[in-house]
Parts: structure tokens; C-alpha cells; sequence
């Protein structure tokens, strides 16, 4: 009869101890992952999401970027590995559902940090004063990225992890095509947008690749800094215009330059016949027309 | 009284006007000389590496000892970099004078594969020498016209920018002394073109002269190709299709078609060959909404198009997010290994999975049904070669072209060494290290740091 007692209190309290550590786990999985499978070179959310729980285990020591970089890939593999899972760094059902399990991921604090432009980490077990370091500008530049009319509705609510969510976190990293940096992006941008903007989205993709293609042949200077401010090469450098501020069409048509899509069939030179001053342009062999201007070899 | 203090007034005035009118010529002038100067510097650097650059050539040719040749020839590499550098400073933008940049580039690319040779082994060869020598002579007709430009334009006080100046309003230039002396050069240069670097430089350059002959197939008809272009997208009836021919200066002959799709209010470019009608690129321009699908969606949406429009079996070998747009790159497949020179690359929509781009002009001028030679080194041997603290994490066989643009056969390792991720090409036929990369990382926004 007693040893029955002991073993009922016992089932009890191991019950009891179950259901406290599910209810004590459950609050911290609600927020977990958007359904999508996470693959290597996606960009936004769910990857800060990953990063900072790989890093709340210690399996990731990188910058929580939103980027899944190499870096983050196999801090993947390394935990499907430790967990017995099939590895083959995907983040699917099964991997986030574990991952989930082991960590916990404050969403609104890792959001605040980086709309604030601070540095942090998010290693389990240390306290989260202990894993911020305060960017030195006044106010987090981050901030001051994220349009002005969300920062208005984040007044409004109530101040905290909630309302944070409705903000939308400013990017911290993105993906470059291999060779070139977001500064030659820029730049590129720049040039197209000066020289190309009453033209339609291919005739700018047409004149990011002839700078492509020039930094790419021995004729010319084997930057895209050199190429660009080659005095006399490029009217909009010339007189200025290359200092407007570039739309996002430019930004897009020099992505898919750099991207290797080259609607000029490997052009050197573009001219437009209306305004061309110089009569030895009109001697190179013509590929094709786009827009308004001709391009040449 | 009125008529004296107007009097006053007018002449304040005027000379108000005049010190501002005195002062805006100032900074116009300054602004002037200071571009001046710029260009003066570039000029006399350029003649300054030139003679350099004629000295080395000369003294690789009286060495006889190994040891010293090689750091020459580094320096002569070095020399045609900087005067490379310092003619794209100079506005020469209007002037042809591309031939005296492509045989300075060439030059470099000769000396830097002559000077990282181990001479002791390969000693240069006749040819080289010869080379060497065609080079001095060569050097030698562009530094005395070089340097005649100079001393003529010093002694007539020619100035740059009103070279310049006058090169961009079309009208003949007062004094033609610049611009004929580096039109002599150019020609000069032209001349030198005919200089053999030998196979290693002239098939770095080669590279770019792809070409579609090894396509089979027909020539297509214009309605052919509009039909095709239909095909390949599976277009309704209500798109409108424009197609105009390549002019006769294009490398590829192909149709450029220009399709607006009234549904989805997109406009879709593509260049299809006229040989076979296989589509060279295609690129869609509309607007992307908001991302609404994965990567890992988007990229079995480009492995179904990719099924649907190749015979050859295809891999991915990268696939990068940008905002709402994906990027994958494929490479052929033969019998498992990777054939990186046959390339594609699909741009997929992340708002409904559309494929937004196809770029295959890499595959359809380099695919072939390639012979998949014998490895001659086992995997264990190529490990060795390996830097020891490198970590393999994933190894693939692989086709990839070299520094000098040759095809080798390797033995790929991805891997990392310390935190940062690299990919190893061993060659499967001697055990050299091809290639190394590093691989990179997210870029930071340092903008909104």
C-alpha cells in the first residue's frame, strides 16, 4: 500500500514537472519561423530568426545580418549534424521545429537592437544587457532608415516588444553579385541613372552592361571607378548629371547586369545618333538599336 | 539731391556687378587649372612609366641570370598597370585610343606569367625572347612619340583642357599637336598587335570571342522566331511581338523580339539566334510586388523551366535573394561532374514564382558533348595538396576554366579555414591548385551602420 502511495506521488510529480516545462517553453515558440523552407542565399526575417537561434545554442558566431551566408550554413549542418538530422542545411518542418525546441528568440528585443543600429549577440544564458553594444551614433542611423510614416504608427501603439513588430526592420546586410561591392553598385547606378534615365528599364540594363563589358576588356581601365570617370567617356560624368540621385529602376537594371544579362550583345560603345559629335563612333560595327541609342563594338 | 543719390546707387551697382563678375572668373580659372593640372600629372606619369618601362624590357634582354629576370619582369608588370592607369586619366575619351591600352594590358599579362614561372625549371624560350625583344622595339616607337608630344606641347604652351574642350564641340582644335601624336601611337601600337604573346596570353584574351558556330540546327525566319518565343513562354494570342534583326557589327546573329503582355501589363525582351532558334537572354520588366514565395520555392519554379527547355542535365550552383528578386546560377552536368563554362542563369519573381529572366548565352556558345577525361590523381592525393588547416566539408568533380582561360579537369573542395568559406580546385590530371576563392560572405549595409 505505501509503495503504491510513493509511486502514485511519484507519477504525479514527474507529470507535473512535464506539464511545467511544456507550458513554461510554449510562450517562447509561438513565434516561430514563417512557414517557407530556408535555404542558403535567402534574405529577411526568418533568417535573423535563424542566426540568433543557431547563435543561442553556439552554433553561430557571425553577424545576425538576416543574410544566410556560408557562415550560417554550416552552423546549420553543424546542428542538423548534432541532432541527427538529415544534413543538408536546409531549414525545413523538422529542423525548425528542433531548433525551436532548444532556443528561445525574443523577436521584439533582436528587432529593437537592430533598428537601434547596435551591435548584440543573443547566446542563451547571458543576460541580454551583457549582449549589447550601443552603436555611437545619437540615434541608431537604422532608425533613421525606416520610413517616417511607420515610426508615426509605432508612437501610436503601445511602447515594447509589440509593437514593434508592425515596423519594418531596416536591412543590416544583403547579397552582392561575386567581383563587385555595394559601393561599384552604387556608382553603376549612378551612371545609368545620369546617362539612361528617360530611357526603359532594358536600354539602362543595356548601358550597365557596356560598363561591365569595358571593365572586362584590355582596351579600357579595369575598374568600374576607372571606367565610369574616364574623362570624355560618358556624357553624364562630363556635366554632372551623374550626381542626380538614382531611382530604384536604375538599381534593378544594374542588378541584372551584374547578374551577367548583357541585352547588347557584348557592346563597347553606345552613341545617340541625334546628338553625336563625334564622326568616328559612326564607323564602329553596329550591333543593335535600344531606345534611342545605337550600340557599337 | 534725388538724382545723386541715383547716381550713387548705379554706381554701387555696377561695381558690385563687376568685383562679382571679377570674382566668378577667379574660381572659374582656379577650377580650370586645377583639372589642368590633373591631366599634366597623368601625362607626364604616363611618359615617365613609359620610359621606366622601355629601361626593364632593355635590361631583361642583356640578363642572363634567372634570379633577376623574374623580379624585372615583375616590375615591368607593374609599370604597365600604373600607365594603363594614367591613360585613362587623360581625355582621350573622343580620341581612339584603345589599341595603346589593349597592348599595354597585354604586355602586363605576358610579363606577370613570364615573371611567376620558375625560371630555373622553364627557362624563357626562344620565342619568348623574341617577344622580349619585339617589345623593346616596340616600346621604343611609343616613348619617342610620347616624349615629342610632350616637349612640342610644352614648347607651344598647349593646354589640356582646351584639347579637351575643343574635342567636345566637334570644332578642330587650334593646335593639333596632342591629338596627332597619340594618334600616331595608337597606330603604332595596331602595329604591335601582331606581337606574339604566346598561347597563354592570346588565350586569356580569346576568351571573349565566343562564338554560336557550334549550335546545330537552321537558320530560323523571323515568324519562326516570333513562334518560337511564343513557345517558350507559352504566350496567349493577345501578346503584341515586335522583332528586329542584329545589325551586321553583333558576334551573335540573332532576332531581338520586344513582347508586351496586356494581362500582366509586362514588357519581356529576348534575343533569340538565328541558327536553331535557341534564346540567347530573355529579361521581363514589370513591377515586383512584395516577396510572397521562398527561395527554395522559387528555385524548384527555375528547376521545372529548366526541365521543360534543356536536353542537358543541369545542377544549381548558387541561388542569392535580392529583396524581391532570386537569382540561380546552373551548371551542366556529365556524369556527375560540374561543367562550370556551360552556365545559366534564371531570375525568378519572389511575388508569384515567375520566371523573369534566362540568361544561356555562356551555354550555347561553350556546350558541347565534352569527353569526361580519366582522373590521374585519386581523391587522397589531391587532399594532400591541400593547405593543411583547410577543412573539407563538401568535394565535387568539376570542368573549370583556369586563369588562362583554359578548361581543366579538378576535384572541387568547399570548405572553410577559420571562419571564412573556400572553394579548392585541384587539378585531376597533375595536383595543381587551379583556383582558390573566397567565398563570400552577407554584405554589410554600411550605409545604415
Amino acid at each position: 500500500m505505501k509503495k503504491s502511495m510513493r509511486y502514485i506521488k511519484r507519477t504525479l510529480l514527474f507529470l507535473t514537472a512535464i506539464t511545467c516545462l511544456l507550458t513554461g517553453f510554449t510562450p517562447e515558440t509561438t513565434h516561430a519561423f514563417t512557414p517557407q523552407v530556408i535555404q542558403k542565399g535567402a534574405t529577411g526575417d526568418d533568417v535573423i530568426e535563424l542566426q540568433s537561434r543557431l547563435q543561442y545554442i553556439g552554433f553561430y558566431n557571425g553577424p545576425i545580418d538576416g543574410v544566410f551566408s556560408w557562415r550560417t550554413y554550416w552552423a546549420l549542418r553543424n546542428f542538423q549534424y548534432e541532432n541527427k538530422l538529415k544534413v543538408d542545411g536546409l531549414a525545413g518542418f523538422t529542423t525548425k521545429k528542433k531548433l525551436a525546441d532548444q532556443t528561445k528568440f525574443d523577436y521584439g528585443w533582436v528587432h529593437k537592437q537592430i533598428r537601434k543600429g547596435n551591435k548584440f549577440t543573443t547566446y542563451g544564458g547571458v543576460p541580454k544587457e551583457k549582449q549589447v553594444k550601443k552603436s555611437k551614433g545619437k540615434t541608431g542611423a537604422g532608425a533613421k532608415a525606416a520610413p517616417a510614416k511607420q515610426g508615426a504608427k509605432g508612437k501610436s501603439a503601445k511602447p515594447g516588444a509589440k509593437a514593434a513588430v508592425k515596423v519594418r526592420t531596416p536591412k543590416q546586410g544583403s547579397n552582392i553579385p561575386d567581383g563587385y561591392s555595394q559601393n561599384d553598385i552604387n556608382l553603376m547606378a549612378n551612371a545609368v541613372y545620369g546617362e539612361s534615365r528617360g530611357e526603359k528599364y532594358i536600354g539602362q540594363v543595356a548601358v550597365a552592361a557596356v560598363i561591365i563589358n569595358r571593365v572586362e576588356n584590355s582596351e579600357f581601365p579595369n575598374t568600374v571607378s576607372g571606367v565610369i570617370f574616364e574623362p570624355g567617356a560618358f556624357t553624364a560624368v562630363a556635366d554632372g548629371q551623374i550626381y542626380l540621385t538614382p531611382n530604384e529602376k536604375a538599381k534593378k537594371a544594374v542588378m541584372d547586369a551584374l547578374n551577367g544579362w548583357d541585352p547588347t550583345g557584348e557592346a563597347l560603345y553606345y552613341f545617340n545618333p541625334d546628338t553625336a559629335t563625334s564622326g568616328w563612333i559612326w564607323t564602329r560595327p553596329q550591333i543593335k538599336k535600344i531606345g534611342k541609342h545605337i550600340y557599337t563594338k | 539731391m534725388i538724382r545723386n543719390a541715383l547716381i550713387a546707387l548705379l554706381v554701387i551697382a555696377v561695381a558690385g556687378t563687376g568685383y562679382w563678375g571679377y570674382k566668378q572668373q577667379q574660381e572659374k580659372n582656379a577650377i580650370r587649372i586645377q583639372s589642368e593640372n590633373n591631366y599634366q600629372r597623368a601625362f607626364h606619369d604616363l611618359n615617365f612609366n613609359l620610359d621606366a618601362l622601355h629601361d626593364k624590357i632593355g635590361e631583361t634582354l642583356a640578363m642572363n641570370s634567372k634570379r633577376q629576370i623574374s623580379p624585372t619582369l615583375a616590375q615591368v608588370w607593374r609599370l604597365t598597370s600604373e600607365a594603363h592607369n594614367n591613360v585613362g586619366q587623360l581625355p582621350l575619351g573622343l580620341l581612339p585610343f584603345n589599341k595603346t591600352e589593349d597592348f599595354l594590358t597585354k604586355m602586363g599579362d605576358f610579363s606577370y606569367r613570364v615573371s611567376l614561372r620558375d625560371l630555373e625549371k622553364k627557362p624563357l624560350t626562344d620565342k619568348e625572347y623574341k617577344t622580349l625583344k619585339d617589345l623593346y622595339a616596340n616600346s621604343t616607337g611609343i616613348q619617342d612619340e610620347l616624349r615629342r608630344t610632350e616637349a612640342v606641347a610644352s614648347k607651344k604652351d598647349i593646354r589640356w583642357t582646351d584639347v579637351e574642350l575643343a574635342l567636345s564641340k566637334k570644332d578642330q582644335p587650334q593646335d593639333n599637336t596632342i591629338i596627332d601624336g597619340f594618334k600616331t601611337v595608337d597606330k603604332a601600337s595596331q602595329g604591335y598587335a601582331e606581337t606574339d604573346f604566346g598561347p597563354e596570353v592570346a588565350s586569356m584574351h580569346n576568351a571573349k570571342k565566343r562564338n554560336l558556330t557550334k549550335l546545330e540546327g537552321r537558320y530560323i525566319t523571323k515568324e519562326e522566331a516570333k513562334k518560337q518565343a511564343i513557345k517558350f513562354f507559352q504566350l496567349k494570342k493577345n501578346v503584341k511581338i515586335t522583332v528586329k534583326e542584329t545589325g551586321k557589327g553583333s558576334q551573335y546573329r540573332a532576332y531581338s523580339l520586344t513582347m508586351y503582355n496586356p494581362d500582366t501589363k509586362a514588357t519581356t525582351y529576348m534575343d533569340i539566334t538565328k541558327k536553331g532558334g535557341y534564346p540567347l537572354w530573355v529579361l521581363q520588366d514589370r513591377k515586383v510586388g512584395a516577396q510572397k514565395i521562398s527561395l527554395n520555392k522559387a528555385q524548384k519554379e527555375a528547376v521545372s523551366f529548366l526541365n521543360m527547355h534543356m536536353k542537358s542535365k543541369m545542377e544549381v550552383v548558387s541561388a542569392n535573394q535580392y529583396d524581391n528578386i532570386a537569382v540561380f546560377n546552373f551548371v551542366s552536368t556529365k556524369q556527375g561532374v560540374r561543367i562550370y563554362p556551360d552556365m545559366i542563369s534564371i531570375k525568378v519573381a519572389l511575388d508569384n514564382g515567375d520566371i523573369m529572366g534566362y540568361q544561356g548565352t555562356d551555354f550555347l556558345t561553350s556546350h558541347y558533348d565534352r569527353k569526361i577525361p580519366a582522373a590521374k590523381i585519386t581523391e587522397k592525393q589531391a587532399r594532400a595538396k591541400l593547405n593543411p588547416k583547410f577543412k573539407v566539408m563538401e568535394k565535387h568533380m568539376a570542368i573549370i576554366k583556369n586563369d588562362i582561360k583554359q578548361e581543366v579537369y579538378c576535384y572541387e573542395f568547399l570548405g572553410v579555414l577559420g571562419d571564412e568559406t573556400y572553394i579548392i580546385y585541384i587539378s585531376a590530371q597533375n595536383g595543381d591548385e587551379e583556383q582558390v576563392k573566397k567565398l563570400r560572405e552577407g554584405q554589410p549595409d554600411y550605409a545604415s551602420m
